[in-house]
């Protein structure tokens, strides 16, 4: 077995899957919040484009990382707008934002074609980075992989041991008991969809700050979609979102690796790999009993008080 | 103090005074953006929403653009009323396009009568299995369909370009991903001596009135609707939930694979790796524009179809990229949405009684 291979096929498994960790997230604090936001593809490629403009710019990386998650937010904001004061359909609405978000980058980026970002430095963590073959796949990547993995560990932190985080998964689970316990619906859902929209956004700059340098129009290929897969597959608990974007990086990348290694397939194929586990994985779980107490009790659900 | 408060009454033209303001807002929005980028907004929405349609070419462009949003909004209309979320049109107009289009290179230069309503229905089934796959998911294994039938699509459009760099592709071509072209018994006639408008955007006409009676008259269309407003309405009028979203997918794939299988033989004329400009994720805007009727279907898929022509406009006479057409579908689609509020609900201005 080739170690030097393995240790880089390992790292780029995590470079790949890190924009779906982040997505996901995302997608999963609006879910505990029962807001179902269909707008995650069009959130991460604004995030992209913003990310990428500020880095070009010749700003550092943090900085690029805030524009990104401001944009992500900003864009959110108009669904939280929409569906929570004007009561729109949540479904309809995120589709729009889905084409906003994705016409929006498309023409405000397309100056950007064809610049390249600076190349993001990696974090050599002392010692473990020093460990043979796992040093070099799990503990020297750019700052990004380590903050995704620990929001996941924020995000569970928050729902499961703060005050604040049950009364946001009473929202969720039933909105109206929680309006009548006194605790704001509208306010809770309104944070919950501003940093999700903070996170898919982030989730978006990591394409074009690490993965690849370049802004493309419509480069998120439908990531947002499959991390709102993830939602579903990870039953709704953020270090599922991790394991099920981890599995979802390692087939992206294997299919890549197939093209290589000239399996002689066509690369469609293996290119249809991703979509279909993802098909495959709603299956398994949504026909595993007990998925329907999963899934937060009002997601989905339009809130009004006067009823 | 703005309050909103629930109509005691609503009257029908609601509706569409909604769509009204949803209409005029977003034409304000687009001038907005239009001078933001140093343009002159009222020439420049001339020049790329009045201008195409000054010649009978510019028409019948506009008329092929419509005939597949219309096809696939009748269609995404009655199942978005039944409340069954088919988010992969866009999937099974490619299938249907596909197979449609294999069964007219099956044919290749075979004449007869049978040949263009073969081709169509091959199409059609290509489609309908498409929405099979997450109408049995979802009704087996309650799989969600907004997400199954959406993954599909990408499945849709890498099967179709395997099969356009491989099996299907024409072999005098110099190994061009495309197919021979369709042979003239096997391409739909065009309407006009210009432009690409064709015999499609007549069909689309007819779905259009046929989904109206379905909604009116038919029962399927009345218990649809109970199922998409009230679960527990239909379950207790013993209306089967499993039923309706099998028809509403089935009609959603059946009628998107007839776009696409009408596309390839009206418009295109052979297979090429990408047949469709989103169509059918556009026709989702479309039937909300409509606001779920069948029949308003029809203006709503031209004004959007109009759209693709005043990005290729914009493109060409302004410099904008094409792209700028999703911002403006998408701002319509978020206008629509927020004005919806006006039709069930009326702003009062005033102090708190």
């Amino acid at each position: 077995m080739d170690y030097g291979l393995l240790s880089s096929i390992i790292h780029s498994i995590l470079v790949a899957s890190t924009p779906l960790v982040f997505a996901g997230l995302g997608a999963l604090i609006q879910e505990r919040a029962g807001v179902l936001n269909l707008g995650i593809e069009g959130l991460m490629i604004v995030g992209a484009l913003a990310g990428f403009a500020t880095a070009v710019a010749g700003f550092p990386l943090l900085v690029s990382i805030l524009m990104a998650s401001l944009a992500g937010a900003m864009l959110a904001s108009i669904f939280a707008l929409l569906v929570l004061r004007l009561y729109a359909n949540p479904v309809a609405t995120g589709l729009a934002l889905t084409l906003f978000g994705l016409g929006l980058a498309a023409l405000a980026g397309s100056q950007y074609v064809g610049q390249a970002a600076p190349q993001v430095a990696a974090w050599e963590i002392p010692f473990l980075s020093q460990i043979p073959v796992v040093g070099r796949a799990l503990f020297s990547h750019d700052p990004l992989v380590y903050l995704s993995i620990f929001t996941a560990f924020v995000i569970w932190w928050f729902l499961t041991k703060s005050r604040t985080g049950l009364i946001l998964r009473a929202v969720g689970e039933n909105h109206t008991s929680a309006h009548a316990l006194g605790f704001s619906v509208r306010g809770v859902r309104f944070l919950a969809i501003i940093c999700g929209g903070a996170l898919a956004g982030i989730g978006g700059s990591y394409l074009t700050l690490v993965q690849t340098p370049l802004f493309v129009e419509g480069m998120t290929a439908g990531r947002g979609w499959i991390a709102l897969a993830l939602v579903v597959f990870a039953s709704w608990r953020p270090f599922r979102v991790i394991a099920g974007a981890y599995l979802f990086g390692s087939v992206s990348i294997i299919q890549l690796h197939g093209q290589a290694l000239g399996v002689s397939v066509a690369s469609q194929w293996l290119s249809m790999l991703p979509y279909v586990v993802t098909i495959g994985a709603l299956v398994v779980i949504a026909s595993r009993a007990g998925t329907s107490q999963a899934a937060p009790g009002s997601l989905g659900k339009i809130f009004k008080e006067s009823r | 103090m703005i309050m909103i408060e629930a109509r005691a009454v609503t009257r029908w033209y609601h509706e569409w005074i909604a769509v009204f303001i949803a209409l005029l807002l977003t034409a304000a929005t687009v001038s907005v953006l239009l001078a933001s980028l140093g343009l002159d907004p009222i020439s420049s929405l001339q020049r790329i929403f009045i201008r195409p349609l000054n010649s009978v070419y510019g028409v019948s462009e506009l008329l092929a653009k419509a005939t597949p949003l219309i096809t696939i909004g009748v269609a995404l209309a009655l199942g978005f009323r039944a409340g069954v979320w088919n988010i992969g049109a866009e999937g099974q107009l490619v299938m249907g396009g596909l197979c449609g289009g294999a069964v007219a290179l099956a044919f290749w230069n075979i004449d007869g009568f049978w040949v263009m309503p073969l081709i169509l229905l091959g199409g059609t089934l290509g489609g309908l299995a498409w929405g099979a796959i997450p109408a049995f998911l979802k009704v087996r294994f309650n799989a969600n369909e907004i997400l199954v039938s959406l993954m599909l699509t990408y499945v849709a459009i890498l099967l179709l370009s395997v099969m356009v760099h491989g099996p299907l592709r024409d072999p005098t071509g110099f190994n061009f991903p495309e197919s021979r072209l369709f042979h003239d018994a096997a391409t739909l006639p065009k309407l006009f001596s210009a432009g690409r408008g064709h015999l499609g955007f007549v069909f689309a006409l007819i779905f259009a009135v046929l989904g109206t009676w379905v909604v009116k008259r038919w029962h399927l269309g009345f218990e649809m609707r109970v199922t998409g407003l009230s679960t527990s309405a239909a379950k207790f009028a013993g209306y089967n939930r499993d039923r309706t979203v099998w028809m509403a997918l089935l009609i959603g794939g059946g009628m998107s694979g007839f776009a696409g299988v009408v596309e390839v033989t009206g418009n295109i004329g052979q297979l090429v790796p990408n047949i469709s400009p989103s169509y059918g994720f556009t026709a989702i805007i479309v039937a909300f524009l409509a606001r779920l009727h069948p029949l308003a279907v029809i203006p709503a898929g031209l004004l959007v179809a109009l759209s693709y022509l005043a990005g290729e406009a914009a493109q060409l006479s302004l410099g904008i990229p094409a792209a700028s057409t999703q911002v403006f579908q998408g701002l319509l689609l978020f206008f629509l949405l927020g004005t919806s509020l006006l039709v069930n609900y009326r702003i009062r201005f005033g102090r708190v009684a």
